[in-house]
């Protein structure tokens, strides 16, 4: 189709502000999906993605609208996601921009926008659930136009579960977002978008076809990584594959690869003809980089083999997602995985088991720590054992968090990201109810239960989002937790020196309640360095027999006395003391529960 | 050929909440039909039997329960033995029952005196009061009896360390020959145990602290801890006898024997075997000249290695290590050395005292 009747576009929102339904509702008003076909969420494939009522993984589909084609490129809403919204942006020219009536400007809308904005997106503001009783549509449409610098009047009120003014969005997506501009002519680039697996039919590569044209069967090559291949299928989703001769500028599908090994193709690559080759890539994305890490253990370890498979297919669906092996006395042999943050931590974890049945294990996660040892250059740290024990300078990844919350609740807010050492930034009042808080906190103050702490505090009005902003220097110690004097690596950790005396008493505490008694006295130690700043000791065990054995039941004292050796070797050994798994498990959980 | 007899005698008056060995309770008709059903089952099995035995154990149930004549036929009819051995409960032990026992060759009666503290005797739905018990050990002690052992029992519920104590005080002071201690067993599912639920909880976790009471307060009395649960006295004296209950040692020390009767279990040339629990099969099969039905285990020989590892360090007696193979983890043998649990000296194995305290996974640790 010629590019003046291409519209590209994303739907970026606040979680829960609508954009999943306003999809669908798009896509039953455009017949792309019947009415008997329609289930909620279309977009959202993944099981998990419908559950949890978020979308994860970007989808694009096209529509026929007034004689033009629209492609719909969803988008994920959480702040974890950031780089898959990016993704998306790319493939577009237009964003529609939704928020709640009811619930007005959140933190993802900003920096959704704030994205959209970067990316020199037309945004089409969107003003949705106008039929609740406690909308307020005008004042909403007068936060989202300020935020944009619009009018008020330009922003669109719909009833995305109603219907009510969802034509004259895809009306205003013809009108208000620019065609695509490419050159028709021009050697063909396209952006990969995202990717995934087909287990027939190897790697899928979701493409922006920017320049020229692309035909089945013609031989392409991926710019960054020079991979070769032939387009076995070129098509595009509405949303099931179709497939279709050609893909030409401007329009959105996807490439069926064929090629089985995952690592070789990369989102934010570029896609070229290998017989009329484009000089130059277009631009890829901004490398993302894992700030949050955690080993991932299969609970039994035969499974580490279909462990490593899932990583490597879910790392093609997930560009983000770091992994490599790891092995831990504690835990046996598993990876340390980096996630952009802790809901893409436990999506991963997720999906690992759902999809490919695993029972995994996941120890506490930390974040990605920059050490500089006495005479050594700087080196990034990701796991607590390879923290070295002398150090010169640590720094730690800081982010600048921003809050919105009723005014009421500012105190509570500024009280817990003070415990948390954060730094005041900025304060301003989005409309006379609502405020909009920034802070400077380091990221590690935020990976284990901030969000639920600040939604707690904040009776669950508080909206929260947070940027990266670099790494800074941190006095931060290692605490190891030592069994009978052996140091348990999957227990230790990098804490703030402040906080280390009151972790590390919990951890020995509670560790002392999970160690069954043994054959003699074992210390539980938390240490730095060698100075230990806690202990309990788990009590020799003063008997242990079976309690009386005669002719008529030597069989089944046998049988007990097997089932003692059975129990033991199941135990995971630290030094001479044998520790079930599940004292690590209760531990662990700890962590993830508790400051 | 086998040198010890089992005879099982599984008549009760009563049945105890906490009991789960194989007992029948009422039935007083058939006592005689049993008694014949044992001697037809010794008859088909006389050729495994040594013609003189070293001992002979009548466990129950309540053998002193069982009808008097029954119990006179079947002592005469069994083969002569050096240890004649008898469980009795206290209020079944009148004076001529003592004398009648006695009488019959009988030379050793283990006492099922459990507590002496009554309501630890009612918790265990006993019918014995202390006194019956003190009553039946004279009338034994009168009748000739001089072995005579006290079963007891700690972990009861309502019991306390200090129960405990006066409860070995009290069998101290009648100064039986031989005393076993047992940590009462409560078997998941079964009405005492659901009667008795968070108490039992309770006692579990005073259970090491009662089974030190028990070794200290026996051996510092001059008993011989010979065996985990197992003591006896060590007379001075010319004659010094043995005071150890033999027909036991046997199991421990991993010899062949016979059992007749419901639940009974053989261990013989390799082969293990359970007769039916069910009376009426029982004797049905033997009124008709047949074997009753069995559970049958053969024994392979690296499972004899372990069972002669299990039950021989259960006593005080070194365990000799020729012809265990390789059923030993040397590496666990030299932690447990290290640890000081294990003593090992030239050609055999000891438990040092603490070991012997932790002997169930110290064995378990000990085997491959």
């Amino acid at each position: 189709m010629a590019q003046d009747r291409i519209r590209n576009f994303s739907i970026i929102a606040h979680i829960d502000h609508g954009k999943s339904t306003l999809a669908d509702r798009i896509l039953e008003l455009t017949h792309a999906v019947s009415s008997r076909e329609m289930r909620e969420q279309v977009l959202d494939s993944m099981e998990l993605e419908r559950e949890r009522g978020i979308t994860i993984k970007a989808q694009a589909v096209r529509v026929e609208w007034k004689g033009h084609q629209l492609n719909l490129i969803d988008t994920p809403g959480h702040v974890d996601f950031t780089y898959e919204v990016s993704r998306s942006l790319q493939a577009c020219e237009g964003a529609l921009l939704v928020v709640d009536a009811a619930q007005g400007t959140q933190a993802q809308t900003l920096a959704n926008a704030y994205l959209a904005i970067e990316n020199d997106l037309e945004i089409v503001p969107v003003v949705n659930k106008i039929d609740l009783p406690q909308a307020d549509p005008d004042a909403a449409a007068v936060e989202i136009a300020d935020l944009i610098g619009d009018s008020p009047d330009h922003v669109l009120r719909i009833s995305a579960k109603t219907g009510q003014g969802v034509e004259d969005v895809l009306d205003a997506v013809v009108e208000r977002v620019p065609a695509p501009a490419g050159d028709a002519e021009a050697p063909g680039r396209a952006l990969i978008f995202d990717s995934s697996y087909d287990q027939y039919r190897g790697v899928v590569a979701f493409v922006r076809v920017v320049d020229g044209s692309f035909s089945t069967r013609e031989p392409l090559r991926a710019m960054a990584l020079g991979t070769r291949f032939e387009a076995e299928e070129l098509g595009f989703f509405t949303p099931t594959r179709r497939p279709s001769r050609t893909l030409e500028a401007g329009e959105v599908g996807y490439v069926i690869t064929g090629l089985k090994d995952v690592s070789r193709l990369r989102v934010g690559d570029t896609l070229t003809s290998e017989t009329r080759p484009a000089a130059e890539p277009l631009p890829g994305y901004k490398d993302v980089k894992p700030m949050v890490f955690a080993g991932l253990f299969p609970t039994d370890s035969d499974d580490y083999p279909e462990l490593r498979d899932a990583l490597e297919k879910l790392k093609l669906n997930d560009a983000a997602l770091f992994y490599e092996p790891e092995t831990s006395q504690a835990l046996g042999f598993g990876f340390r995985c980096g996630f952009l943050g802790l809901l893409h931590m436990e999506i991963v974890r997720e999906r690992l088991e759902r999809e490919f049945d695993l029972d995994l294990l996941v120890t506490a996660p930390n974040v990605a720590y920059r050490v500089k040892p006495p005479h050594g250059d700087w080196i990034e740290v990701h796991t607590p054992a390879d923290m070295p024990n002398e150090l010169e300078e640590v720094e730690e990844p800081y982010i600048k968090a921003s809050i919105i919350v009723p005014k009421e609740f500012v105190g509570a807010v500024m009280e817990m990201n003070n415990d948390r050492r954060g730094r005041f930034d900025h304060l301003e009042y989005l409309s006379e109810q609502r405020v909009h808080l920034t802070y400077e906190l380091p990221l590690a103050e935020i990976v284990l239960d901030y969000y639920d702490q600040l939604k707690s505090r904040t009776r669950g009005y508080a909206s929260f989002d947070y940027d990266v902003i670099g790494f800074r220097p941190g006095k931060l110690v290692r605490v190891d937790v030592l069994v009978g004097g052996e140091s348990v690596d999957a227990l230790s950790l990098i804490i703030h020196r402040d906080s280390a005396y009151d972790r590390g008493r919990a951890l020995v505490e509670r560790l002392q309640k999970e160690i069954p008694r043994q054959q003699f006295d074992v210390a539980i130690q938390a240490a730095i360095g060698a100075r230990v700043i806690a202990r309990e000791t788990v009590k020799a065990r003063r008997k242990d027999v079976l309690a009386k054995c005669y002719g008529g039941d030597i069989t089944r004292k046998r049988k007990l006395l097997e089932q003692q050796k059975a129990g033991k070797k199941r135990m995971k050994q630290v030094g001479m003391v044998e520790v079930p798994q599940e004292a690590f498990l209760a531990v662990l959980n700890l962590e993830g529960e508790k400051k | 050929m086998t040198r010890h007899l089992y005879v099982h005698l599984p008549f009760c008056a009563h049945r105890c909440g906490y009991c789960d060995f194989v007992t029948v309770v009422g039935r007083s008709g058939q006592h005689g039909a049993y008694v014949d059903a044992l001697l037809r089952e010794l008859a088909l099995e006389r050729e495994l039997l040594a013609p003189e035995l070293e001992t002979v154990f009548l466990g129950g149930g309540t053998p002193t329960f069982t009808e008097p004549s029954a119990l006179e036929r079947l002592l005469c009819a069994l083969p002569p033995a050096g240890e004649l051995s008898i469980e009795a409960n206290p209020e079944t032990v009148t004076q001529e029952l003592a004398r009648a026992l006695r009488r019959l060759g009988v030379n050793r009666v283990s006492l099922g005196v459990q507590s002496f503290r009554p309501h630890l005797l009612s918790a265990l739905e006993r019918v014995a009061q202390p006194d019956t018990v003190r009553r039946a050990f004279y009338h034994l002690r009168d009748a000739g009896f001089d072995n005579i052992s006290f079963d007891l029992i700690y972990g009861i519920p309502g019991q306390s360390p200090s129960d405990l104590e006066a409860d070995l005080g009290d069998a101290l002071e009648l100064g039986p020959e031989h005393l076993s201690c047992y940590e009462l067993e409560a078997k998941p599912g079964t009405r005492f145990t659901h009667a008795h639920g968070d108490e039992l909880v309770r006692q579990a976790d005073a259970m090491e602290t009662y089974f030190e009471i028990v070794v200290e307060r026996l051996t510092s009395a001059g008993y011989r801890w010979y065996e985990t649960a197992n003591f006896c006295r060590t007379p001075d004296g010319a004659d010094r006898p043995d005071l150890r209950a033999r027909h036991n040692l046997a199991y421990w020390f991993g010899r062949d024997y016979l059992g007749l009767g419901i639940g009974a279990v053989s261990t013989v040339d390799g082969r293990r075997w359970r007769n039916t629990p069910r009376l009426p099969a029982y004797v049905t099969s033997l009124a008709g000249g047949l074997r009753p039905e069995r559970e049958l285990e053969p024994l392979s020989l690296d499972v004899r290695r372990r069972e002669r590892v299990m039950l021989g360090l259960r006593l005080d007696e070194p365990l000799r290590v020729e012809g265990l193979g390789d059923v030993l983890d040397a590496a666990a043998l030299d932690r447990l050395q290290r640890l000081g649990l294990v003593d090992r000296s030239g050609p055999t194995l000891a438990l040092t005292r603490r070991g012997r305290m932790l002997g169930g996974g110290v064995t378990a640790d000990l085997l491959a």
